[in-house]
């Protein structure tokens, strides 16, 4: 295992669309990153540049200390499991699982084998300890029973675990996985996040996770890196990206409802003065902003930060979503649809309410496009 | 019988006339080489008209032809001629699969300077008639002193056929990419990505490379005749035509017949052999999108 460290590396595509646009990060050795951005935001791009299979038009990436920026794909020793998998069709399970260190074998030659008995016996040793390790990979991942099996005999789960136990089989510098579980179902997606968590516990290797799914990278990362554009937004913890979002994007990105954003202005004294009413933020929030006073500006609060049947803003609720232990309702007020997570309660659908946004939690950000936080 | 079996029976008609026409000369030829000579020369030239099966089948005919084929010692006409067809066919359908998989592998996933342009050009071979090639390969394979070997007809298919370049470049090419991609992450480069992903994967275009190739060669009569002129490198083909007599006409041609439908058998067999691979590599771009 290697520390993975990218110094500005960017990609510019022959038709000069930037794709990644001089991103740095340093991964520790053991660690498990996952990059997670929309669709476009350059995330795989860069992946696959640590990988091998993208060139890197200018930056640095450097793997255990050493610039492999020119070494092809086949000689940086990393593993990947693909988002279609990318099993061999023709091959068994354990073939599919043995290829890479069938590749890797110092006694490779079966002329030789043929024509010497030493080197016949140290085919056939080498032979033996790939066997062993297959055979070890399965045990992990629980896929002995399908050893013999051609993919096209395997259901999307287990081909997930093959992918996964023909990255395992080896010993790479990294482990790199481009959106794996995205076609799976749900719940399966859940039970892989669950084992790809543990094997990285027991492991603890350098995985480098590509998502666009915000709860699965919330879920599994050591690290998040989130990217928009070809621009890294926020580098940080999972607790520090929600509880600290960098800019309105980052905000707006992770957590599951989104949170919600209000446009309005701030006065003196703090207040923030929006179309459904005024809002006194405290102390906390508005110091170190006087330079705002009377601007617009955008304020952020997550769903569960919003309590309902309380407070001095009204409006009507539109829909609620009921998930038995929790439930999701949106209100509509001045003219904005705001979502709040509560625990089950009764409420009605069309029926007028009150809530109050717990603002020690909010975020004020600027509502120009780079949606800098302000507070 | 109901209206739905004579509407199913009427539908077969234009089938069983198709076949019945295309089966006609198969059946002409068993038919005359079983024939005695006079029957089959009559039958020839009109004299007499042919029964469904001949009145006393002459089997003899058969080991007769061969023993008589190409030369003036039995069997050895046939011998080498077969000999030879075999080495040709089997260095020629080597070539052509290994060449042809491996450029259409180039022209579907190697990224290289003036690709397209390249493609384009080996498709305008395509356009160009054989025939208007002999001359100046003969004049090459002359200088190279490969007149009368085997070399001038096995060597070429070395170098690709566009046909099957084409194929297999279109098959190639609609492969998931990632399938590559994981290749070159296993540790392989371009030559073993080829030898141990593309190979096995273009199972159904090396079926009819190989089906299309093995007819064309071994049914191949201009080619031999124009760079082998020895009885000793004679093919099949070429031998067969020893049942003509010097001024071209036919003689012995229940014998011609049985020696042909000898030659044909290993087309057929090859052709039964890999039909079910056959039929599912001409029916690939049907299915797939």
């Amino acid at each position: 295992m290697a520390p993975v460290s990218l110094q500005s590396v960017s990609k510019v595509y022959a038709n000069g669309v930037k794709a990644v646009d001089s991103v740095s990060l340093s991964i520790a050795d053991g660690e498990f990153v996952v990059l997670v951005g929309p669709s476009g935001c350059g995330k795989s791009t860069t992946l696959r540049m640590i990988a091998g299979l993208e060139e890197i038009s200018a930056g640095s990436l450097l793997v255990g200390g050493a610039r492999m920026n020119d070494v092809p794909a086949r000689n940086r020793n990393m593993a990947m499991v693909f988002q279609n998998y990318a099993l061999y069709p023709h091959l068994d399970v354990r073939r599919n699982m043995a290829f890479g260190l069938e590749r890797r074998r110092t006694h490779g030659s079966v002329i030789k084998a043929v024509l010497s008995p030493s080197y016949r016996a140290a085919r056939a040793a080498e032979q033996q300890a790939i066997d062993t390790r297959v055979t070890a990979a399965a045990a992990t991942l629980g896929i002995q029973s399908l050893l013999q099996r051609k993919p096209r005999e395997l259901s999307g789960g287990q081909r997930q675990r093959v992918a996964v136990g023909r990255a395992l089989v080896r010993d790479p510098v990294a482990f790199l996985f481009d959106e794996p579980l995205s076609n799976l179902d749900a719940k399966l997606r859940g039970e892989m996040r669950t084992e790809l968590r543990l094997l990285h516990q027991r492991l603890r290797a350098t995985m480098v996770y590509v998502t666009h799914d915000q709860e699965e990278a919330m879920s599994l990362a050591d690290r998040l890196v989130v990217m928009k554009d070809g621009v890294v937004q926020q580098v940080g913890t999972p607790s520090e990206v929600y509880g600290h979002p960098a800019n309105r994007f980052v905000a707006g990105f992770v957590g599951t409802p989104s949170m919600n954003f209000i446009q309005g202005s701030i006065e003196a004294a703090g207040v923030f003065r929006w179309g459904g009413g005024a809002l006194q933020l405290p102390p906390t929030r508005w110091t170190g902003l006087s330079g705002w006073h009377g601007k617009p500006v955008e304020l952020g609060i997550r769903p569960d930060q919003i309590r309902v049947g309380t407070g001095s803003c009204k409006g009507r609720v539109i829909t609620v979503e009921n998930y038995g232990d929790r439930m999701d309702v949106v209100i509509e007020s001045g003219g904005r649809r705001i979502t709040s997570r509560l625990p089950t309660a009764s409420i009605r659908e069309g029926s007028e309410t009150t809530f109050e946004p717990m603002l020690d939690a909010a975020h004020l950000f600027d509502p120009s496009a780079a949606g800098a936080t302000l507070a | 019988m109901n209206l739905r079996g004579a509407a199913r029976s009427l539908a077969l008609l234009p089938l069983v006339l198709g076949g019945a026409a295309l089966l006609f000369p198969l059946w002409w030829m068993v038919v005359v080489s079983l024939e005695t000579p006079e029957r089959a020369g009559a039958a020839i030239t009109g004299g007499t008209g042919l029964t469904l099966w001949p009145p006393s089948p002459q089997w003899q005919n058969y080991p007769q032809a061969l023993r008589e084929m190409g030369g003036a010692e039995p069997w050895v006409g046939f011998t080498n001629a077969l000999a030879n067809s075999v080495v040709i066919t089997v260095l020629v359908l080597i070539g052509t699969v290994l060449s042809s998989s491996l450029v259409g592998y180039a022209f579907a996933r190697v990224r290289f300077r003036g690709r397209e342009g390249l493609f384009v050009v080996m498709l305008g071979t395509m356009m160009l008639p054989g025939q208007v090639t002999i001359i100046p390969l003969f004049l090459l394979f002359r200088s190279l002193g490969w007149i009368d070997s085997l070399l001038p007809l096995a060597v070429p298919a070395f170098f690709g056929n566009a046909f099957f370049i084409f194929m297999y470049r279109q098959f190639i090419a609609q492969l998931p990419e990632s399938l590559f991609e994981a290749a070159r992450i296993d540790g392989y480069g371009h030559l073993g990505i080829w030898l141990r992903i593309i190979l096995p994967l273009c199972k159904p275009v090396n079926a009819i490379c190989a089906v299309f190739t093995f007819v064309a060669v071994w049914n191949d009569f201009l080619g031999p005749l124009v760079y082998l002129h020895s009885d000793e490198q004679a093919t099949l083909a070429v031998a067969l035509n020893s049942f003509r007599n010097q001024y071209g006409g036919l003689e012995d041609v229940h014998l011609l017949m049985a020696a042909s439908l000898v030659t044909m058998v290993p087309c057929i067999l090859l052709f039964l052999a890999a039909q079910r691979q056959f039929v599912e590599g001409l029916s690939q771009g049907a299915v797939k999108g």
